[in-house]
């Protein structure tokens, strides 16, 4: 019983945390600016792991294994995972957008599903795993009791760069100041002259290139991919960003972490509560306070 | 004569923003009472109050005599106070005779099994809701409308079918919230008499806002006006109108705004 | 007169029940085509429920297979329990009969467990939370050693048949319409069309919702129940995500709100699908293309995406074909 919160497992919760925060991020701002839970979140986690994956094999017959090709990989994943967003984004969300909110739900339903089975179908991908390669040669440090590999410190400091990155972004240029209108009030934000749709079109590339790093991170970490990977751990991270509130940014953050480490613990204690750790939170949360550690109340207009 | 509803020292926060601010009247039973106030002055909030969609921060709503905030809004309905909405809330894809018939659901005592195999006390019970419902229709001259989808109504039938559909809750009183609201002088004429026409034959007791303030004199026995949460005047509409407080903050304003 | 417009819906059954079985009499339709048939009944079922719940009462349940599975696990537990205790039950029937209804009323009790707390929510949590739920209960059944665990609840006895099934389902279609229909159907619709409207004329809007969501639930557990006794077998993965989004596109290309456009589209929908494998297996087997059966989901997300976009109420729209409308007296 004592391993359950034992050093080793904080350290696997926050790895785990960090990839999750990659993908809750996405989730966040999505709904923080068209109100819209992207159900195919979690699927461009699954082609910025496929991405990462391709990019490594294609990108290896020239370069040797090392932190290079590794970037590239990484650049790449993110590329891949920011354009299907963007594209999802164009040809499925935006045509609905003053639609009722659950008809673009049920299209991203829809999407979910064309991704996971498209990429089952092809037979290049899917529908089989395939193992994930070590594209930086891994090594092991021992602090005290817990075994840490070069792995936790790369997702957590990919995790962290990126972050840094979206904060600066958001609070500091003159985009983020125009994302944080256009989340308040899109109309108000089209009047001072704000391209709305340009702003919408960033946040899901944003998104979908955290979600695609994810993908990586996720990849080289539980070395094995396959189309549906993105279904729990987009819900999850899904999860996460409601626990910090959604639409609040370091809500997602510090949700994923919590949701991170809960789910080690819980599985080192029995892994039926493991898988099912997630759901008692969302359900706990949305019972006791359905906006989240960070969110606001909104009121509704009568 | 005893006070049918009667707020007492009645405030409400949003956040840290004050919508209405100790708010006290009575609405005696059987008059049209009149709430007048410029835009953002705390009639609606006033309204979303007494109805059960919000909570006072603080203050007493008397109904009957009994207090009810707090309570769920349907419940506030089931004790007899109905209302509309300024900005039309039909059910549109339900038939007028439908919008009626959900309003007097709550009376029904059929449960699921006896609807789900129709038995004989169901169908008894689902022929009076649907005689109750048409008579509420001829009355609101909708009779022609009946089967009719709700959205393809006009403008001006569907308040008759709001009022109509209100009416359907068997109620003591009655808010109408902005009654006149996007209607020409004519139809504004015709309305005000169907008010009062409601009033007299439903025996119900109607409690009104409106920044229409022809419309307010014309058929309000007693009015009250606010401005930021509290009030300024208070009395028949005659009187009010003359208050040289109501003519500086409210008719002032409006008249420099027309 | 009245009596006879009430006649109508049993009367288009009986002409259904009939021809299926000339068919399958004289040989034109085979035991390959019945299971497609019976699959079909059964997704008619499944369809029309959930309809009650995210087209007549507008909320979104996304975890409609889970009390499926729930009414699956339940009755197939009872049957293949009795049936191992004495092979020869010589009332087989009634067995099977109460077996689908305890099912159905499991199904109908996890409803209620999973609708009262979550129904609260609106739209996009409310599927998030019955998406969990549903995978919640996959995953304990995939950790019940008592039903099969993983393997599945294996040598539940064949009792459904065509006339079984084609029984439940004229009865699934007859309460649902006679539910919606009714006071209590119009109530529902009043949430769906302006909830807060809905409570302020007197509706107990939580009530109605739960109410929505226990009876297709009770529905659904019938459903699977018959489906298990259809297969003899229940498995976890028959009953996740996917097999209620298959569901949920059944109701969205036939229309939300409308139980003729379920019915139209879980029948074509159910063709559809053993159409195309029969495509697939033969580009595969004959022409020589490497394809999979993913294509056939491929293609139903394709449709689900148009539909959205194109072609928002389905090919119903909210309209009832007039056999299913219940007449009333005019004036």
């Amino acid at each position: 019983m004592e391993s359950i919160f034992s050093p080793q497992q904080i350290v696997n919760g926050l790895q785990l945390g960090a990839i999750y925060a990659l993908i809750a991020l996405g989730y966040t701002m999505v709904y923080g600016i068209v109100r819209l839970i992207n159900f195919a979140h979690g699927d461009f986690f699954m082609v910025g792991a496929y991405a990462a994956f391709g990019s490594f094999f294609m990108f290896n017959v020239f370069l040797p294994r090392g932190n290079g090709l590794a970037f590239i990989v990484l650049i790449l994943a993110m590329a891949a995972g920011g354009a299907i967003a963007v594209l999802t984004d164009h040809f499925a969300y935006k045509p609905l957008r003053y639609k009722p909110k659950l008809s673009s739900l049920v299209t991203a339903i829809g999407v979910s599903m064309l991704l996971e089975y498209a990429f089952s179908a092809i037979p290049m991908i899917g529908p089989s795993p395939r193992g994930f390669p070590e594209i930086l040669p891994k090594k092991m440090y021992h602090f005290g009791s817990a075994e840490v590999s070069n792995y936790v410190i790369v997702d957590l400091a990919v995790a962290a760069v990126l972050m840094i990155g979206l904060t600066f972004l958001i609070q500091r240029t003159s985009l983020g100041k125009a994302m944080r209108a256009v989340s308040q009030d899109k109309d108000a934000a089209r009047l001072m002259g704000i391209n709305v749709d340009r702003i919408i079109s960033l946040t899901f590339l944003i998104g979908g290139a955290f979600a695609g790093a994810a993908g990586l991170l996720a990849g080289l970490t539980y070395p094995r991919i396959q189309p549906y990977m993105g279904i729990l751990p987009g819900l999850k991270a899904f999860i996460a960003a409601v626990l910090g509130g959604i639409g609040s940014i370091p809500g997602a953050v510090l949700g994923a972490f919590i949701m991170g480490i809960a789910e080690t613990c819980a599985t080192a204690y029995n892994s039926l509560l493991g898988e099912g750790i997630a759901f008692v939170i969302l359900i706990v949360v949305l019972l006791l306070r359905p906006s989240g550690i960070f969110g606001e109340k909104t009121a509704d207009k009568i | 004569m005893s006070a049918l509803l009667s707020v007492q020292n009645m405030s409400h926060y949003f956040g840290g923003l004050k919508a209405v601010s100790e708010f006290s009247f009575d609405v005696p039973e059987g008059v049209i009472y009149g709430l007048i106030g410029p835009n953002g002055s705390g009639k609606t909030t006033c309204f979303n109050l007494i109805t059960g969609i919000y909570t006072p921060t603080q203050g007493k709503i008397l109904f009957k005599g009994e207090e009810i905030q707090g309570n769920k809004p349907f419940r506030i309905v089931h004790k007899g106070i109905a209302r509309t909405f300024q900005n039309l809330r039909i059910f549109n894809n339900l038939s007028v005779i439908d919008n009626i018939r959900v309003a007097r659901h709550f009376t029904t005592r059929s449960g699921v099994f006896s609807t789900l195999l129709r038995l004989p006390s169901f169908k008894q019970e689902e022929e009076k809701v649907r005689e109750e419902a048409m008579n509420l229709i001829q009355l609101m001259n909708l009779h022609s409308r009946a089967t009719e989808m709700a959205k393809n109504l006009p403008y001006g039938e569907l308040r008759r079918l709001e009022i109509a559909r209100a009416l359907a809750t068997k109620p003591k009183l009655i808010l109408l919230d902005e009654p006149a609201a996007g209607m020409n002088p004519k139809e504004t004429e015709d309305l005000m008499r169907l008010i009062q026409r409601v009033r007299d034959e439903f025996k119900v007791t109607i409690f009104l806002i409106e920044h229409h303030m022809k419309f307010v004199t014309g058929i309000c026995e007693k009015v009250k006006v606010i401005d930021f949460g509290t009030t300024i005047a208070e009395g028949r509409p005659e009187d009010v109108v003359k208050d040289p407080k109501v003519l500086e903050a409210y008719l002032g304003r409006k008249a420099v705004v027309c | 007169m009245d009596k006879l417009k009430s006649l109508k819906l049993l009367m288009a059954g009986l002409i259904f029940y009939l021809i299926v079985q000339i068919l399958s009499a004289v040989g034109v339709l085979n035991g390959y085509f019945m299971v497609i048939i019976n699959r079909s009944l059964v997704f008619v079922i499944l369809a029309v429920s959930l309809n009650l719940i995210n087209g007549v009462t507008g909320q979104f349940s996304l975890g409609h297979m889970g009390f499926a599975a729930v009414g699956a696990y339940a009755s197939g537990s009872i049957t293949t329990l009795i049936f191992k205790l004495s092979p020869h039950h010589p009332q087989d029937a009634v067995v099977f009969l109460i077996a689908i209804i305890v099912g159905g009323f499991f199904a109908a009790l996890a409803g209620f467990l999973i609708g009262f707390p979550s129904l609260r929510l609106k739209g996009d949590y409310l599927a998030i939370v019955t998406l969990g739920f549903g995978e919640i209960i996959r995953t304990i059944l995939n950790n019940i050693p008592a039903v099969g665990g993983p393997r599945g609840l294996l040598g539940i006895p064949k009792f459904s048949n065509f006339t079984v099934i084609f029984l439940f389902t004229l009865g699934t279609i007859i309460l649902i319409r006679n539910l919606v229909q009714s006071s209590i159907g119009r109530t529902m619709i009043s949430i769906r069309e302006n909830e807060l409207a809905s409570e302020l004329v007197g509706v107990d809007t939580t009530k109605y919702k739960v109410l929505g969501f226990v009876v297709g639930a009770f529905f659904a557990g019938i459903g699977g129940g018959l489906l298990a006794h259809l297969l003899q077998i229940a498995h976890p993965t028959q009953y996740g995500f996917y097999a209620s989004a298959l569901i949920l596109i059944m109701v969205y290309v036939g229309g939300i709100g409308s139980l003729t456009g379920s019915i139209v589209a879980a029948f074509s929908l159910t063709f559809l699908t053993e159409g195309l494998r029969v495509g697939i297996d033969w580009l595969r087997d004959t022409v020589g293309i490497p394809i999979g059966t993913e294509w056939t989901m491929v293609i139903y997300a394709v449709l689900l995406i148009l539909i959205m976009l194109y072609k928002t109420e389905g090919l119903m729209g909210m309209r009832e074909s007039s056999i299913l409308v219940i007449k009333e007296k005019q004036g």
